[in-house]
């Protein structure tokens, strides 16, 4: 990247924060619920971007992950514990049961891979659905207390948002860290070519459990946010709808672009409440916005920006090419 | 002298097909050992068995007197044993640089220094006098699929370098290369070959290439070992005349 572009890239960025920090104080609570849904459901599809856009590896599971993340910030919290040691055992807990469902893909890929996923995301739902004793079954667990961060309480809508909006930063400096580490490159060596990537030593089996693991952690985070985001969950939202919809916003934003599960969460949770002028229609304008993009895009919007940008290089080079070339004819 | 790869009476059979039947040979270090023979006849099940990609029905792989049959190919990678393959295997999106920086990094540190070291694993300095070192300076920054076939063939060899490797096994590496190109990969590997030492086994149809690269050439037909020897003898071989060189 060249310099110009960096500045440009740092310019914009630092934009694009003041603006999440500044526009939502005039928002009114609803506004603000929905922007941190989409703050926390980015962390969450950033998850299923590195299992599956990075790591080539298919996991319809996020959404049980992230119910995982809720359950256990309720769970905790409503007994007393804090909301950032609830965190703790819940990426522990994210780790362990991400790093074992990443097994069967040591053995089955693709549609399989993906079925094993569903199965797991479809005994999740069972456990929080009929395991009473833990999750209060159909009842679901009220009264989810907001917690207290450096002493500032976030119990009104704009300090939570700020909580979510900061925890997404956080995650994203973590993930830009890790996608551009040489963990990163491994990842996407694993999804580009797993068999010349294990020729060049790269452990496949361990990676491939790294990324079941970091990104079933990171739906467990965004879980841990959404529990005192809604302030009551039940089993409903984590069936395997949620699941689908992490899917469709990492395919949608770009699968195995750094950015595209922002792109994606943002289509998925603010582009119906955009289209609620459309009323009843809304869904199905939804659905006919999301289709008529992966026709013209199958790699989702930042697909579209990869292809711009790749025909200009081309387009450059071919240009240094010619000019090369012309002056060695006029030389001979 | 230990034998930098010892192969003995190694055998793959695929249902009631048998691939390589009871093949043995070793090459010695900095030796460039060339391998040829008729389509089918069992030169790429041999080097998948050596590399872990397959598990031998029988026999033993040796590299450097350890016992290494059956050994994941990333752990043989990690002992010094590479390869290159018959087709072209280089990341197409990453740039000629990092497609070095990738082969190399896994050689250096612990999972968790890679984690939380430099992004590039300290290996940038390493990847550019490869990459000079196979004339692609101009490239560097290019993302490998927009190469030449020929460019990424020198890609694809080089990468395989990357790691310091003792042993290099390569398959085809002249396959739809034009001959300007070839004879600069020639001219490389034998460099490599003198300043590291470094030991070659090579697949390869283009005899005079063959001829005029490997100190020993091996000939398998129908599984098995017909001849070995210097390239001369080979070429003199009344049996190899018959199966594999033609008159």
């Amino acid at each position: 990247m060249s310099k110009h572009n960096r500045l440009l890239l740092v310019a914009l960025s630092i934009i694009v924060v003041a603006g999440l920090i500044i526009i939502p104080m005039n928002f009114n609570r609803y506004g603000l619920y929905i922007l941190s849904q989409w703050a926390v459901m980015t962390i969450a599809a950033m998850g299923l971007n590195l299992t599956l856009g990075y790591a080539g590896q298919v996991s319809l599971a996020q959404g049980a992950f992230v119910g995982i993340g809720a359950y256990g910030a309720a769970i905790l919290t409503t007994h007393g514990w804090p909301l950032i040691a609830a965190l703790g055992l819940v990426i522990v807990i994210c780790f362990v049961v991400g790093w074992l469902l990443g097994y069967p893909a040591l053995r089955v890929q693709h549609h399989y891979l993906a079925f094993v996923t569903l199965a797991f995301s479809t005994l999740m739902f069972l456990v929080f659905r009929n395991e009473s004793w833990l999750t209060n079954g159909i009842y679901g667990i009220s009264n989810i207390p907001r917690p207290e961060v450096f002493g500032f309480p976030t119990r009104k809508p704009l300090p939570f948002y700020y909580l979510c909006i900061g925890s997404l930063g956080l995650v994203t400096l973590a993930m830009w860290w890790l996608i551009r580490s040489p963990w990163g490159r491994a990842f996407m060596a694993l999804r580009e070519n797993p068999i010349r990537a294990q020729s060049l030593g790269i452990d496949t089996r361990r990676y491939t459990l790294m990324a079941f693991a970091i990104g079933s952690v990171l739906g467990g985070i965004a879980g841990v946010l959404y529990a005192p985001l809604t302030q009551y969950v039940d089993p409903v939202p984590f069936n395997l709808q949620l699941s689908l919809d992490l899917l469709m916003m990492v395919i949608v934003g770009g699968s195995g672009f750094m950015l595209g599960p922002f792109l994606g969460a943002m289509i998925a949770v603010l582009l119906p409440e955009w289209l609620r002028f459309a009323e009843g229609y809304y869904l199905m304008l939804y659905a006919a916005a999301v289709i008529v993009l992966l026709i013209y895009s199958p790699s989702g919007i930042l697909g579209i920006l990869d292809r711009y940008l790749s025909s200009r290089r081309t387009q450059a080079a071919s240009a240094l090419r010619a000019a090369a070339q012309s002056k060695l004819e006029a030389a001979q | 002298m230990t034998a930098v790869l010892d192969v003995r009476d190694v055998k793959k059979s695929f249902g009631g097909i048998t691939a390589v039947n009871g093949v043995s040979f070793d090459v010695q270090e900095g030796e460039i050992l060339g391998l040829i023979g008729p389509n089918g006849c069992g030169k790429s099940t041999l080097f998948n068995c050596i590399l872990g990609q397959l598990v031998p029905s029988a026999g033993e792989v040796r590299v450097d007197g350890k016992l290494v049959t059956g050994q994941r190919p990333s752990e043989l990678n990690r002992l010094g044993v590479s390869r290159t393959f018959q087709l072209l295997q280089v990341f197409p999106k990453l740039s000629v640089r990092d497609n070095l920086i990738l082969a190399g990094q896994e050689h250096r540190g612990s999972m968790l220094s890679r984690l939380l070291g430099p992004s590039d694993a300290g290996l940038t300095t390493t990847a550019d006098q490869m990459i000079g070192f196979f004339k692609l300076e101009h490239l560097a920054n290019e993302p490998a699929g927009g190469l030449s076939y020929g460019q990424q063939k020198l890609l694809d060899a080089a990468m395989a370098f990357m790691g310091g490797p003792r042993l290099v096994l390569l398959d085809e590496p002249a396959g739809g290369v034009n001959p300007t190109m070839l004879g600069d990969l020639k001219e490389r590997l034998i460099a490599i070959n003198r300043e590291r030492r470094a030991t070659f086994v090579v697949i390869e149809h283009n005899m005079e290439f063959v001829m005029s690269l490997c100190s020993r050439v091996m000939v398998m037909a129908e599984g098995k070992v017909l001849a070995i020897g210097k390239p001369d003898e080979i070429r003199a071989n009344p049996a190899v005349i018959e199966a594999y060189l033609g008159h």
